[in-house]
């Protein structure tokens, strides 16, 4: 008998209309060969551009925008749906297989009602009657752990969570009981201790439910806790394709195995030293508000060293960065740089404060004008401050693209010709280029693939050792801070609820946030997902 | 050099030809234009390209020095209202607090009357000169470029590149010209195109209603008010310079809408 | 319906009268206080100066100026516009029968531009970059470049003079029935109507595609839901807001287009009277002209707000 989902050599094109070119056809998928058994979960894993959303649609033969299906079969149930007329096609979308999106919040019709949502597909194939469908979806609800599964379906989307709508998508893909669930980075755009909660109930369901899937994600610890077997891609190619043990415990390919040791930098915490910043019972409010979004936060870092912020979104460590930058000046408390009293607002402090104390950015995308070149972005600051003109400006923003790594040839380009890391290199540059005491680093590697990621932060690392460059570094990314930081302060809800050196910090006894967070973060390994929730202290914000 | 199509290269051409027209006008019309040199309404001659007009002068003439007038006029309203929306709209953006309201709130409450309307209103007091006009139009059409060059200033303020100035110490004016001014210049330049095509409009409209450019003065607005009576007893005078109004603003448009498709596609391609 | 929608409605409707009021402001302020003298202005410049003087006292132009607008606004809001300089009547009864017929004129050009456009920006949407969309696309666009004057003679010229179908002048008068009254409008009606059509047909189409690049439209597309229920079930209640701003504002765009049209037909409306007496520099009834077309303008820009502000899932079901 052959199985559910056969895809075989399948080949998917585009057209692509680069600005002021030719339109030309570019090959996202090539010859990719995979299949899914009934009741069994495939992993596609992969960074962005390698294709695994674009071969996750095709089991339901769909391109998005001017995508095509031009080579190869996809077999469903025995029958090739390349090969199925669009009236066919609607007969088994929704039916036989459904999709789960990575936005439910824009995912669902902010005009209508959920129930009326997630029943839609089971009326519109006439699988059941509407007092059915509702009471198999109010079941569903349950299933997954949703408040109220019996009112529930009466609210609009905007109504409820994000962590919530993601599992009221997942009840509306299960509802018609399809044999397949596509589900495309169902928890990424999710917090952490969020992602846990929606990844657990999504694996009840499967186990359930019984069905199969298919579940996308670029993050391979994820997709170790649910899938039986995993396809890793990359740039529209297979990489490695096996069972999630052998994946995980014994990867062949060198891609494959960079994957799995990603976020395993060793990093050996450093010796106590004479503070470099020091913020003391900082209080903090926007204006025309009456919240504190920061409540009598002290911290300290060390010269030289790293301190993280960790915390959600939401926890006010981005605000602390606009506080000790001075966008945003604080309500009450002192801050300390350099051994002298930081004046709170940005207007009144001096250049040698704005030099010495530098940040970078999340999106390099937008951290870069996009009309200037290299060359000037990195210049800008060597004339600013240092007055460097001509040659021997130029000489050091060359000198500085080697720091980064970077070759020559990039001087005269533009942001948009750079590749996401190379992007992050050059705002990581003109930080540099001011000679700073201390650089914030504001998630800078959240908007990268894994590898990339690495790649940074060993390069941050590098020029710590080189400058004696100290890092305030915020991130809601825990492998991350144990890969780099020598502090931790852990924040939730404004208040830093833990702070001290990450030996300590890392180590039980727990508070209970603290324990909540490094126990929902993904571990590369089996079982873990269990483990986790088989003791946990405190249930997560997003419920 | 990028590949420019025929429809905006078609545009491009007859926008140059009409402005040459306008430019060089003592120079190409073979008439005076306030000469009477025919009968009225004379058809299409040798003589008389496009014959003549409702008390006998040179229609061909009258036409290019209609060129002359509404060109000018559309010309330097479009300057007034780009130089003070823009320089406003930018301010606006950047300084922000109270100027931002006040000028806004202000913007907001001209824009409450229909343009035309109000410019009707002011022209009821106003001796109705040419300088008049300019700046009636170019004050009033001034709202509508500080508007979107406030808009496009805000999304480019809170750019990070434009924090990351700030942190790094720089002043307001380097924020505006290195960090602003280039990345708005694109939309901007789409929008001078169309603000250009209202004011042609609008003056015209004007001058049809006989509150515009004022006589022995003509423009094209004022050409069809004066042959209009004509076109009941068939004639098509009033038609022609009808025409010349609308080919004007449509190869205007053509060219106004390459470059905003430009913008677009360069925005696209940075995205993707 | 929820309290939190009746407050937001109530806020934009004294938004809007404020901003009525200060229209009011703006328009006296305009046509008074302006560096040429309105005695000056309306004799010209060979005015004796008793003829003058005796002008400004009729005017009342010796009082201040706060006591002139606060006199002129009492008067408004008691019905009285005041009276017209150059032939003394009453403005108030002259303007109530030409304003019946500029709404009967600018009623026929809604209820036929309003459907035909959103039925047109539909197919435009449906076929977006397709053959159907260029040509409607096309066509928009030489059209949005005319001015309604240049439209109106072209219509006039071939449809009343070369072809005889409808009389070139819209006489109406009043004890005239509906369809003879209808007949005599038609023509300006067409003129109107593709003066509006255009923009109002490609704001529909943006709006339209707008909603349809949403990802809950692939959700609906996932679901296997045929292309007529993607668009009737889950992009059209979402259009609704937008494309009722549309129609909105082109209404209050079809404000401006009747003043011209009427002069061009010589219809004996609101664009007509204020035309003649702009040119007749006669202020009272500029003012009040002027008032009444912002009145409509920003009526109309409020009703557009309430049915968004009725149509937002958000504000109806708050949290």
């Amino acid at each position: 008998m052959p199985d559910l989902l056969e895809i075989k050599n399948l080949r998917i094109e585009a057209t692509a209309y680069p600005p002021g070119e030719p339109p030309r056809d570019v090959v996202l998928v090539d010859d990719v060969s995979v299949s899914v058994a009934q009741g069994k979960v495939l992993g596609l894993i992969g960074e962005s551009g390698a294709g695994k959303s674009t071969i996750g649609l095709s089991a339901m033969a769909y391109g998005r925008g001017g995508v095509r299906l031009t080579g190869g079969q996809v077999m469903l149930n025995g029958r090739d749906l390349l090969k199925q007329g669009a009236s066919s096609l609607r007969g088994l979308r929704g039916r036989e297989v459904t999709y789960v999106a990575q936005s439910a919040a824009a995912a669902f019709n902010p005009a209508k009602r959920l129930m009326e949502q997630v029943i839609e597909t089971t009326l519109l194939h006439g699988l059941m009657t509407r007092d059915q469908a509702e009471t198999r979806a109010v079941g569903l609800f349950r299933t997954l752990g949703l408040p109220n599964p019996e009112t529930f379906g009466a609210r609009y989307p905007h109504q409820v969570s994000g962590g919530q709508l993601q599992r009221a998508m997942t009840a509306m893909a299960l509802c018609p009981k399809p044999d397949l669930v596509i589900f495309d980075e169902p928890t990424t755009a999710l917090d952490v201790t969020t992602q846990i909660d929606v990844l657990a109930a999504i694996k009840d369901a499967i186990r359930d439910t019984g069905v199969a899937a298919l579940y996308i994600t670029h993050d391979l610890a994820v997709v170790a806790q649910v899938a039986d077997d995993i396809l890793v891609l990359r740039g529209g190619k297979k990489v490695e394709y096996g069972t999630t043990r052998q994946i995980i415990t014994d990867p062949q390919q060198p891609y494959t195995q960079a994957l799995v040791s990603v976020r395993s930098i060793d990093h050996e915490e450093k010796k106590e030293a004479p503070s470099v910043l020091s913020v003391a019972q900082v209080t903090a409010r926007y204006r025309g508000t009456t919240f504190d979004v920061l409540k009598n936060v002290t911290v300290d870092l060390p010269a030289g060293q790293t301190l993280a912020v960790v915390g959600e979104s939401g926890s006010g460590k981005s605000t602390l960065a606009r506080v000790i930058t001075g966008l945003l000046p604080a309500s009450a408390g002192r801050i300390t740089f350099a051994g002298r009293a930081l004046s709170p607002a940005l207007s009144s402090r001096t250049k040698n404060d704005l030099r010495e104390l530098q940040m970078i950015y999340q999106m390099a995308d937008t951290a870069m004008n996009p009309r200037q070149t290299v060359g000037t972005i990195i210049g800008r600051p060597l004339e600013f401050y240092f007055g460097l003109r001509g040659d021997a400006k130029r000489r050091r923003v060359q000198d500085l693209l080697d720091q980064i790594e970077m070759g020559k040839g990039y001087l005269d380009r533009y942001p948009a010709e750079l590749s996401g890391g190379q992007k992050q290199r050059v705002c990581i540059a003109r930080a540099l280029a001011a000679k700073p005491k201390l650089i914030i680093c504001d998630e800078v590697t959240s908007a990268l693939d894994p590898l990339v990621a690495d790649g940074i932060l060993k390069l941050l690392l590098n020029l710590q050792a080189q400058e004696g460059v100290a890092y305030l570094f915020i991130t809601h990314d825990l492998a991350t801070v144990r890969a780099i930081a020598d502090r931790i302060a852990v924040m939730y809800r404004g208040e830093v609820v833990r702070y001290g050196t990450k030996s300590d910090v890392l180590a039980p006894p727990f508070d209970n946030y603290t324990d909540l967070l490094l126990s929902s973060v993904p571990e590369m390994r089996l079982g873990w997902l269990e483990e986790v929730l088989a003791h946990r202290k405190m249930e997560s914000a997003g419920n | 050099m990028r590949r420019i199509p025929i429809s905006a290269l078609i545009g491009m051409v007859l926008t140059g030809a009409f402005f040459a027209c306008a430019i060089f006008a003592d120079l190409i019309a073979p008439y005076n234009m306030a000469e009477i040199v025919g009968g009225v309404w004379d058809p299409m001659s040798d003589k008389h390209w496009l014959g003549t007009d409702a008390i006998g002068r040179d229609l061909l003439s009258r036409m290019i020095y209609g060129a002359q007038t509404t060109i000018w006029v559309a010309t330097m309203a479009t300057i007034l209202s780009f130089s003070l929306g823009s320089v406003l709209g930018f301010l606006a953006a950047t300084v922000g607090g109270w100027v931002d309201q006040a000028l806004s709130r202000f913007v907001d409450l001209i824009m409450a009357i229909p343009s035309l309307i109000l410019a009707l209103v002011i022209l009821s007091v106003m001796p109705v000169t040419l300088t008049v006009l300019i700046m009636v139009m170019g004050l009033l059409d001034a709202t509508r470029v500080y508007r979107l060059s406030r808009a496009v200033a805000v999304d480019i303020t809170v750019m990070d590149y434009v924090e990351a100035a700030r942190l790094r110490g720089e002043g307001q004016s380097w924020i505006i010209f290195h960090e602003i001014l280039p990345n708005a210049l694109s939309p901007l330049v789409a929008e001078l195109g169309l603000r250009f095509i209202f004011a042609v409009l609008f003056i015209s409209t004007l001058s049809f209603l006989g509150l515009g450019v004022q006589p022995p003065l003509a423009d094209w607005g004022g050409l069809v008010k004066e042959n209009s009576a004509g076109l009941v007893y068939g004639i098509p005078a009033a038609l022609i310079p009808a025409m010349a109004i609308a080919l004007l603003a449509i190869s205007v448009n053509l060219v106004a809408d390459w470059i905003l498709g430009r913008t677009t596609s360069l925005k696209g391609g940075r995205g993707a | 319906m929820g309290h939190p929608v009746v407050i937001l409605v109530a806020q934009r409707i004294a938004l809007g009268l404020l901003l009525l009021l200060a229209v009011s402001v703006l328009i006296f302020v305009g046509t008074q206080l302006l560096p040429g003298d309105v005695a000056q202005a309306i004799l010209g410049q060979s005015a004796t100066p008793e003829s003058l003087a005796n002008l400004r006292e009729q005017l009342g132009l010796n009082e201040p100026a706060l006591t002139r607008y606060f006199s002129w606004l009492g008067g408004i809001l008691q019905g009285d516009l005041g009276v017209a300089l150059t032939n003394g009547q009453d403005i108030a009864t002259a303007m109530g029968q030409r304003l019946g017929n500029t709404m009967f004129l600018a009623f026929w050009a809604a209820i036929i531009s309003v459907p035909l456009a959103i039925l047109l920006g539909l197919i435009a949407a449906r076929y977006a970059g397709r053959w159907p969309d260029k040509v409607i696309s096309g066509v928009t666009l030489t059209t949005i470049s005319l001015p309604e004057f240049v439209v109106g003679y072209i219509v006039l010229y071939f449809i009343a003079v070369r072809w005889q179908l409808l009389p070139s002048m819209s006489m109406v008068f009043p004890g005239m029935g509906v369809f003879e009254r209808l007949h005599a409008v038609l023509l300006p009606v067409i003129v109107l109507v593709m003066v509006v059509l255009a923009h109002m047909m490609r704001m529909t189409r943006a709006a339209i595609l707008n909603v349809m690049q949403s990802a809950y439209i692939e959700t609906a597309e996932l679901k296997g839901l045929t292309p007529f229920n993607v668009i009737w079930k889950h992009a059209f209640p979402n259009a609704i807001a937008p494309v009722v701003n549309v129609v909105m504002l082109n209404l209050a765009y079809l404000v401006v287009g009747v003043v011209v049209v009427e002069v061009v037909f010589v219809y004996p409306g609101m664009g007509q009277y204020l035309v003649d007496h702009v040119a007749k520099r006669d202020v009272p009834v500029v003012q009040a002209c002027g008032l009444v077309f912002a009145a409509v303008y920003i009526g109309l820009n409020i009703l557009a707000d309430v049915i968004s502000i009725l149509a937002n899932p958000r504000l109806r079901h708050p949290k």
